[in-house]
C-alpha cells in the first residue's frame, strides 16, 4: 500500500517556499561561559540539597507535631499535615525543578534528527503474515467440518450463560418492595422527630413550622423491638417523611384529600421523585419546596405538585390524623410509590 | 437592574435619615403621646410597666415600619393579593430582636431577600419596638442569656447537636454553615459569625422563608446543642488547609482547573521553552 | 515467519571498555536480550513542546493516585457495617456510622500524613481527568489523531471513560453525606432505565437502595478493576506513541518523513522524569494547603439527610448541569413512566457529547478521503471548522457545568436560581452555535493574516510619508524560517462527486453518499484560505519591489 506517499519533497520545495532546512545550533551561555556553567550547576546542586533538606524535615514533622483530638496548630492549620505537606511537596518540587534546569542548562541541547517509517508493514512481511494464517487456518481443518465448526461456536456461546447466570445473586428480584413503606405494617404509625425519636402533637407545631419526621418503628429497640427486623437504611429511604403547619384556608387539597391533614399540618414525602434526593428547603412564606440537589419546586399548599425543576411527578402525600393519646400518626400507608420513577411503577 | 436597585436604595436612605428619624419621632411623640395609652387598652394591664417603651416603640414603629406593615403591624397585601410587608401580630419579641439586631429590617427597598446589613437603631429602640410588637399579639419573648448561651456544652450535645444541624438545617445552609440558594433569588444565609442568640432567635420565629422550629418540637436544649455544634465546628482548625468557602466540589472543581492545571501548564511552557542563546564562541 | 529469529547477536555483547554499567548491561542482556529494542529507544527523539506535555499530566498524576492509594488501602475499610465512632474528631464521637466512613476519619485525624494523602489523592483524581480532557482537546485541535493514530485516539478516550468512572467510584467510597447522595442520585439513574432498571439498581445495590454491599463492590472496582485497565491502556497509548514517533510542528528541517528534537536519554528523560516530580509536588502542596472534600464535616450519611450545594466532583458537572436543567418530561408508555426527565440528561446527553467528539475524526476522514499519514501538526486556525466545532463543545460543556453549579452561582453573584436555569435551557443550544460561527469567520480572518505576512510581510507599525504627503506603514518581509513555517501546510481540496448517475438517471446509493460528502466537503473547507501559491508569491514580491519596500496599507487595497 502506498500509504507512505506523501507530496514529495520536491513539491513542498515549491509551495510556495522552500524548506530552509534546521536552523544552525546556537551555543547556550552554559556552554560557552564556564562561569555561568558553574552558576547553573550550583543551581542544580542547590535544588537538589533543598530536596534532601526537606526529605529530612519531613520525617521531623511526622514525629514532632501532634495529630488527633488535640492537634498542633500552625496559623489555625493542622501543624503536623501542612509540615508534612510542605516538606514532601519542596521535597518533591526540588528534585523535578532540579532535573530541568540540568537538562536546559547543562546536558547536550543539540536537537537530532530521526526517520519516520511508515505504519504499515512492507507488501512482503504483509503476504507472508497472511500465508501463514491462511496455512494455520487450513491446517486446524475447521474450515471444512462445519459439524465441528459449529458445536464448537455454540459451545463457546453458551458458556456466556453461566457468566450470566453466575450473576443473578448480585442482589435479590426487586418483587414490589419499591411499593410499600414501613408506613404500612401498622395502623396509626406515629410520626416523631427524626434524631430524638419524640412523637409530636398538633399543638406543639406552629404556622410556618418544619419537622423533619420519620416513623415511630425506627426508634423502637434495634436488638428487640419492631426495628430489629428492618434493613434501617434502606427503610429510611421510603419512609422519611417533612411535617409542615400551614394556614388551613391556604391549603388547596385535591378531592379525597380533604381529611389528610390536621388543622393546616400536612405530611410529605422527603424523598425526591426526581432521582431521590431528600428534600427539606421548605419556604414557610410560599410554601414551597425545593430539592437541594436539582432544584425540583414542589407547592406543598398545592399537593405536593411540582411548579419548577426536572421532577415530573407530584410529592406523595402522607394522609394523617391524631391518634387517641393526641399525637400526629399516619392513616395508612403511602398512597402511592416514593421516591424516583422505576418501569414497574404502574399510575393507578 | 442593579442602578434601579441602588436608586432605590439611596432614596430610601434619604426617607429615613438619620436626622429625620429622631425629628419624625419627636413630633410623633409630642402629637400622640396622649393617644397611645387610649389605643392599648386590651394589653394594658398585662404591660403596664412597659407602658412607656410599648409608647416609644409604637411612634418608632410609626415611622420606621408602618410603610410596610401597616399603622397597626397587620400588614399590608398587595394588589395581587401577595405580601407587602407580612402582619407582625403574634410574631413577638424575638422576631423584632432578631430582624431588627442584624439589620435586617427595616429593609433597603422591597424584594424577595432582606439580607443582614449595618444596624441604624440603637438598643434602646429596639427594645421599644420589640415591646410594642409583643403588645400587638402573644408571641415568643425575647430569650434570655440562660435560653441560648452555650457555654460549657459537653462533647455529646455538640454531637447531638450536629445531627440535628444535618438533620434540619444543612439542606438550605449547607454542610458548613456557608449558606445556599432559594427559588426566585431568595438565600438561607450563612451562618458563620451569627451570634448565639440570633441563631436561637431564628429557629424560633422562622424569619423570611425559614421555618419555624417552636420550642414544642425543637426544644431549647436541642437548639443550644445546634448552636453549640456551629460554634465549635467554626472554632476548629482548618485540619486540611483553607477551606476555600466551604461550597463544596463546585469550588474544587474551579481550584483544580486555575491552580493545579494552570500550575503544571505553566510549567510544562517552562520546560519546553527555548533556552537562551548566545553568539559568541559557537565553536562549542 | 520464515526466517528463524535470531536473538543471539554474532559477537557477545560487550561493551567497548569493561566498566561497571557495562557489566550490569551484558548481565542483563544475556538474560533478557534487550539490547536490540534499548539501541533503538534509548536515543529516540522526541520533540520538545509544551502542549506534548499536557498527557504527561495525566500520566503522571495517575501514578501520584496509585501511590497515594496503595498508602490510603493500608487503613480503609471498604465496609457498610454499623460501628460506634470513637476516634479523635471529637463532634462525630459516639455516632453510629459504616465502617467505611469511621476508616476515612481515621486517615484523616489518627494517621500521620493520612489526611495530607486523602488530599493529594483527591486532587490529583480531579488533576488526572482535567489533564486528559485539555490533552485530547490538544490532539483534537491539531489534528494529531490523523491516521496513522486512530487507534490511539479512541484509546484515549476509553481511558478518558475509564477515568471519570473511577474518580465516581473513588469519590462514592467514603461514605459520608455527600458520596451517599451521589449514590442516592446514581440509584435514581439507574432506576429510569426502561424495562430493567429496577432490576439493574437491585444488582448494583445487593437490593434495596442503599443496601450493604455497595461500597465493597466500588471499592474491589476502585482498586483493581478499573485502574488495572487504565494502566494497560496508558500503556497501549504508549506503545502506539512510542511506534508511530510523535507528531510534530511543522519548521524548517521538520517534516513529514522526519522527527526533530532531544533524545530519550538523556534530555527526555529528565525533563519527563522531572515533570513527575513536578506533578507529584504540585498536588502535595494542594493536598498540603487546599482542603478538598471535608468527609468529617458532611457527617455520615443517611438517606434522609441531605445538604445544600451537593454536587458531585467537577467531571460529572456536565451531567449534574443536564439533570438540572431538563424539564420534567416522563411520558408513560403502556402504563409505564418513560423517565425522560432522568433519561436523557442523565444517560445520553453525556455520551452524544463525548461521542460527537470521538466520531468527529472520522467523519472528517471520510469527508476528505484522506489516506496519507500525517505526522506535522495543524495550527487550530488552519482547521476552521473542527477548531468551531470544539469551541462549539467547549461552550455547551462549559454552560452545562455552570448549570451543574447553578445554587453556587446564584449564592456567590446574587442571581435569581430560576432565571439561570431558564437561560442555560435555551443557551446550551444557541451559545454553541453562535461561538461555532464566531470561531469559524475567526480562524479565516487568522489565516488571511497570515496570507498577508507571508505576501506582504509584517506591520511593523512605522508610519512613513512619502515625497507627495501620502502616509503609509512600513512592511517588512518575514524572514524565510518564519515564511516557511507559516506556509509548510497542505491546501484543502473540496471534494467534487463524479456524476453518478447510471442510465436510467437514478441515482445509486453510492453516488447519493458521494453528493452528501461533497456538500459536506465544502462545507468544512470551501471557505477556507489557501496559502499562496509560488506564483501570487512572486507576484506579490514583484509589487513590494515597484514600491520600493513599501507597501501602502490603507483600507481598501487588500
Amino acid at each position: 500500500m502506498s500509504a507512505h506517499e506523501p507530496h514529495g519533497n520536491v513539491e513542498v520545495v515549491a509551495d510556495p517556499i522552500a524548506d530552509p532546512g534546521l536552523s544552525p545550533h546556537l551555543p547556550r551561555p552554559t556552554d560557552v561561559d564556564p562561569a555561568k556553567e558553574k552558576r547553573a550547576e550550583r543551581q542544580v546542586a542547590t535544588l537538589f540539597g533543598l530536596s534532601a533538606v526537606a526529605s529530612i524535615l519531613f520525617a521531623v514533622a511526622y514525629f514532632t507535631f501532634a495529630i488527633g483530638e488535640n492537634p498542633d496548630l500552625i496559623l489555625g492549620f493542622g501543624a503536623s499535615h501542612v509540615a508534612l505537606g510542605l516538606s514532601l511537596g519542596v521535597a518533591l518540587l526540588g528534585i523535578g525543578i532540579g532535573a530541568i534546569l540540568l537538562a536546559r542548562k547543562l546536558m547536550d541541547d543539540h536537537e537530532i534528527v530521526e526517520y519516520r517509517h511508515p505504519a504499515a508493514s512492507s507488501e512482503e512481511d504483509r503476504k507472508e503474515a497472511i500465508a501463514a494464517l491462511t496455512q494455520g487456518i487450513a491446517e486446524s481443518t475447521i474450515g471444512r467440518r462445519p459439524l465441528v465448526r459449529n458445536s464448537m461456536l455454540a459451545g463457546l456461546g453458551l458458556l456466556g450463560v453461566p457468566a450470566v447466570v453466575a450473576l443473578a445473586d448480585l442482589g435479590p428480584l426487586p418483587g414490589d418492595t419499591l411499593a410499600h413503606t414501613v408506613w404500612g405494617k401498622k395502623k396509626l404509625m406515629r410520626l416523631v422527630q427524626d434524631v430524638s425519636g419524640t412523637p409530636i402533637k398538633p399543638e406543639d407545631i406552629e404556622i410556618g413550622q418544619l419537622i423533619n419526621g420519620e416513623p415511630e418503628i425506627f426508634f423502637t429497640n434495634p436488638e428487640s423491638g419492631e426495628a430489629a427486623s428492618l434493613d434501617l437504611q434502606a427503610e429510611k429511604a421510603k419512609a422519611a417523611i417533612i411535617v409542615v403547619r400551614m394556614q388551613p384556608d391556604e391549603i388547596k387539597a385535591a378531592q379525597g384529600r380533604e381529611d389528610w391533614g390536621v388543622d393546616g399540618i400536612l405530611c410529605f414525602s422527603k424523598i425526591c421523585t426526581h432521582v431521590g434526593c431528600p428534600i427539606s428547603l421548605w419556604e414557610q412564606q410560599t410554601h414551597h419546596l425545593l430539592c437541594p440537589c436539582h432544584q425540583s419546586t414542589f407547592d406543598l399548599a398545592d399537593n405536593g405538585r411540582v411548579i419548577f425543576g426536572p421532577a415530573a411527578r407530584a410529592l406523595p402525600q402522607l394522609p394523617i390524623t391524631v391518634d387517641s393519646e393526641g399525637y400526629l400518626a399516619a392513616q395508612s400507608d403511602f398512597t402511592e410509590p416514593v421516591g424516583p420513577s422505576y418501569w414497574e411503577r404502574v399510575e393507578k | 437592574m442593579r442602578f434601579f436597585n441602588s436608586l432605590a436604595g439611596r432614596l430610601s436612605q434619604v426617607r429615613r435619615s438619620r436626622l429625620a428619624a429622631p425629628a419624625l419621632l419627636m413630633a410623633s411623640l409630642l402629637m400622640t403621646g396622649g393617644i397611645v395609652a387610649v389605643i392599648t387598652p386590651a394589653s394594658a394591664t398585662k404591660y403596664s410597666a412597659d407602658a412607656d417603651a410599648i409608647a416609644k416603640g409604637r411612634a418608632l414603629f410609626l415611622v420606621g415600619c408602618s410603610s410596610c406593615h401597616g399603622k397597626n403591624a397587620e400588614g399590608i397585601q398587595t394588589q395581587g393579593g401577595g405580601q407587602y410587608g407580612p402582619s407582625l401580630v403574634g410574631v413577638g419579641a424575638a422576631a423584632v430582636h432578631f430582624q431588627m439586631e442584624t439589620g435586617r429590617m427595616p429593609m433597603a427597598n422591597p424584594g424577595v431577600q432582606a439580607p443582614r446589613k449595618t444596624v441604624i437603631y440603637n438598643q434602646d429602640e429596639i427594645d421599644s419596638i420589640a415591646a410594642f410588637i409583643a403588645s400587638v399579639g402573644p408571641g415568643p419573648a425575647e430569650p434570655t442569656e440562660a435560653e441560648w448561651s452555650v457555654a460549657g456544652a459537653t462533647n455529646e450535645q455538640i454531637v447531638r447537636g450536629g445531627e440535628l444541624f444535618r438533620t434540619n438545617c444543612t439542606a438550605c445552609h449547607n454542610f458548613a454553615g456557608s449558606g445556599g440558594a432559594l427559588p426566585g433569588g431568595k438565600l438561607a444565609p450563612a451562618l458563620t459569625g451569627v451570634a448565639e442568640k440570633h441563631i436561637y432567635e431564628a429557629m424560633l420565629t422562622g424569619p423570611q422563608q425559614m421555618p419555624v422550629f417552636s420550642d414544642g418540637v425543637m426544644t431549647p436544649q436541642d437548639k443550644r446543642d445546634v448552636i453549640a455544634y456551629l460554634k465549635s465546628t467554626e472554632s476548629a482548625p482548618g485540619y486540611g488547609g483553607t477551606s476555600m468557602g466551604a461550597l463544596g466540589p463546585v469550588a474544587e472543581g474551579v481550584f483544580v482547573w486555575i491552580v493545579g492545571l494552570g500550575a503544571l501548564v505553566g510549567f510544562a511552557v517552562w520546560i519546553a521553552a527555548h533556552t537562551a542563546r548566545t553568539k559568541k564562541g559557537s565553536n562549542a | 515467519m520464515s526466517k528463524p529469529f535470531d536473538s543471539n547477536g554474532k559477537k557477545p555483547a560487550a561493551a567497548a571498555k569493561p566498566n561497571r554499567l557495562g557489566n550490569v548491561a551484558e548481565w542483563a542482556d544475556e538474560r533478557v536480550g534487550l539490547a536490540g529494542l534499548a539501541k533503538k529507544n534509548l536515543r529516540k527523539v522526541f520533540p520538545d513542546h509544551w502542549s506534548f506535555m499536557l498527557g504527561e499530566i495525566a500520566m503522571w498524576s495517575f501514578v501520584v493516585l496509585l501511590l497515594t492509594g496503595v498508602f490510603l488501602s493500608l487503613w480503609f475499610k471498604p465496609s457498610m457495617e454499623e460501628v460506634t465512632y470513637q476516634g479523635s474528631y471529637a463532634q462525630l464521637r459516639g455516632l453510629e456510622m459504616s465502617a467505611a466512613y469511621a476508616s476515612t476519619l481515621d486517615i484523616s485525624f489518627d494517621v500521620r500524613a493520612g489526611l495530607l494523602m486523602r488530599q493529594i489523592h483527591h486532587w490529583a483524581a480531579m488533576l488526572f481527568i482535567a489533564a486528559m480532557i485539555i490533552h485530547l482537546m490538544r490532539v483534537f485541535l491539531t489534528g494529531a489523531y490523523r491516521k496513522p493514530r486512530e487507534i490511539n485516539w479512541l484509546i484515549g478516550g476509553v481511558l478518558l471513560l475509564l477515568g471519570i468512572l473511577e474518580g465516581f467510584a473513588g469519590y462514592s467510597l467514603p461514605d459520608d453525606l455527600l458520596s451517599g447522595t451521589g449514590m442516592r442520585i446514581a440509584d435514581g439513574l439507574v432506576k429510569a432505565t426502561p424495562v430493567v432498571g429496577t432490576y439493574m439498581s437491585f444488582f448494583m445495590f445487593g437490593g434495596e437502595f442503599p443496601g450493604h454491599v455497595i461500597i465493597p463492590r466500588l471499592y474491589i472496582a476502585h482498586v483493581l478493576l478499573i485502574p488495572g485497565l487504565i494502566l494497560g491502556l496508558i500503556g497501549a497509548h504508549m506503545l502506539l506513541l512510542v511506534f508511530h514517533k510523535h507528531t510534530q510542528w511543522p519548521g524548517p528541517g521538520r517534516t513529514n518523513e522526519n522527527v526533530v528534537g532531544y533524545p530519550m536519554l538523556p534530555v527526555y528523560a529528565a525533563k519527563a522524569g522531572g515533570f513527575f516530580f513536578i506533578v507529584f509536588g504540585v498536588t502535595t502542596l494542594m493536598g498540603a494547603l487546599l482542603s478538598i472534600n471535608p468527609v468529617w464535616k458532611y457527617g455520615p450519611y443517611t438517606p434522609a439527610e441531605v445538604t445544600a450545594g451537593s454536587q458531585p466532583d467537577w467531571y460529572m458537572g456536565i451531567a449534574e448541569g443536564l439533570l438540572r436543567i431538563m424539564p420534567g418530561w416522563e411520558p408513560t408508555i403502556f402504563g409505564h413512566p418513560l423517565s425522560l426527565n432522568v433519561m436523557l440528561p442523565g444517560q445520553v446527553g453525556p455520551f452524544i457529547i463525548f461521542g460527537s467528539i470521538l466520531a468527529y475524526p472520522f467523519i472528517e476522514s471520510w469527508i476528505t478521503g484522506d489516506k496519507r499519514e500525517h505526522h506535522l501538526l495543524q495550527r487550530p486556525r488552519n482547521a476552521p471548522t473542527r477548531t468551531a466545532f470544539l469551541v462549539a463543545l467547549m461552550t455547551a460543556y462549559g454552560l452545562l457545568w455552570a448549570a451543574g453549579g447553578n445554587d453556587i452561582l446564584a449564592t456567590q453573584f446574587h442571581l435569581n436560581l430560576n432565571w439561570i436555569t431558564y437561560f442555560m435551557r435555551v443557551a446550551v443550544f444557541v451559545l454553541p452555535v453562535v461561538a461555532f460561527f464566531i470561531t469559524r469567520r475567526w480562524c479565516i480572518s487568522l489565516q488571511r493574516h497570515d496570507n498577508e505576512k507571508v505576501l506582504h510581510g509584517y506591520e511593523t507599525g512605522i508610519i512613513m510619508r512619502s515625497a507627495d504627503g501620502a502616509y503609509s506603514e512600513r512592511h517588512e518581509a518575514l524572514g524565510s524560517d518564519e515564511a516557511y513555517t507559516l506556509t509548510a501546510r497542505d491546501r484543502d481540496e473540496v471534494y467534487v462527486p463524479a456524476d453518478g448517475e447510471d442510465a436510467n438517471g437514478i441515482s445509486s446509493k453510492q453516488a447519493r453518499s458521494d453528493r452528501r460528502r461533497g456538500k459536506l466537503s465544502k462545507k468544512m473547507f470551501g471557505n477556507n484560505v489557501q496559502k499562496p501559491t509560488a506564483q501570487e508569491l512572486e507576484e506579490a514580491h514583484h509589487h513590494g519591489h515597484d514600491d520600493a519596500t513599501l507597501i501602502g496599507h490603507d483600507a481598501g487595497q487588500h
